[in-house]
């Protein structure tokens, strides 16, 4: 039996995960001549979760998706940058850690909610106490 | 997934980032570097960053620091004519070194910046993980 609030976290978690990475990476590569700085779309996580994107078909595993998709369904584009640095980097420090800052708050959110859909349902096993 | 992988991100640009500042110190040091001969002067060093991901390929997104070289400043060296300099040439000329001390300062807070906020991403990161050990307890 699949608990779909379980599931629904679980998803919830990977993307979180993902975006921590994509994010960490923006801020090693902060001096990186010639860097983009990158982020996932969390809408096109979510319809992809939802089962609403149109996806291209696929014969072989080494074939890459349309749109830059990643294999959770999450849209990776690049940053526009404010303010463009003369070495080509696209790195906005403050952008990017109040982001990683976010997403962070939001990856525990999500623990939060699994946590307590946890123990609602030992409680119920348990029948009380 | 795997937030593991951050550690190896923060870490590689910790690396790329203390050689940073180990090329700062080389260049502070040797700040008053003189020389009659202008090929036995010091001359700045700088390191090159780089991104990777050949190793990290198998989440889309993650990359990594690579220090790619160190390179000597192409700046030009300062002449002085100082003849009572036990270095000075024939022509009573000596080298300085091209270190440019303001610059270097202001490396060397970018890369200690930098470092500090590797190390906070890889706390946070680490915090994450435990909560996501501790789920259900």
């Amino acid at each position: 039996m699949e608990i779909p609030a379980l599931a629904q976290h679980e998803q919830a978690l990977r993307f979180r995960a993902h975006r921590n990475q994509v994010l960490s990476s923006n801020i090693a590569n902060a001096d990186t001549p010639n860097y983009k700085a990158r982020d996932l779309d969390f809408g096109a996580a979510l319809k992809s979760a939802q089962h609403e994107s149109i996806s291209l078909t696929k014969t072989s595993d080494l074939h890459k998706q349309a749109w830059g998709t990643t294999q959770d369904g999450s849209k990776m584009m690049y940053r526009v940058p404010s303010q463009p640095s003369l070495d080509g980097n696209t790195v906005a420090m403050d952008v990017e850690q109040a982001q990683f800052a976010e997403n962070a708050l939001q990856y525990r959110a999500s623990l939060a909610f699994l946590d307590g859909t946890i123990r609602t349902l030992r409680y119920a096993i348990k029948g009380g106490d | 997934m795997s937030l593991f992988n951050v550690f190896d991100v923060a870490g590689s640009a910790m690396n790329a980032q203390s050689v940073r500042m180990n090329v700062t110190a080389s260049n502070l040091a040797n700040a008053g570097n003189v020389s009659g001969d202008p090929d036995k002067v010091y001359r700045a060093k700088q390191p090159v960053f780089s991104t990777f991901s050949a190793s990290l390929a198998e989440q889309p997104g993650l990359a990594g620091v690579r220090l790619d070289a160190v390179v000597d400043s192409t700046a030009p060296l300062q002449l002085r004519y100082q003849p009572d300099h036990p270095e000075a040439d024939a022509d009573g000329n000596v080298y300085a070194t091209n270190v440019n001390t303001v610059e270097e300062m202001v490396n060397m807070m970018s890369a200690s910046r930098s470092y500090k906020n590797n190390v906070e991403m890889i706390n946070t990161t680490k915090d994450l993980l435990l909560q996501t050990l501790s789920l259900g307890r």
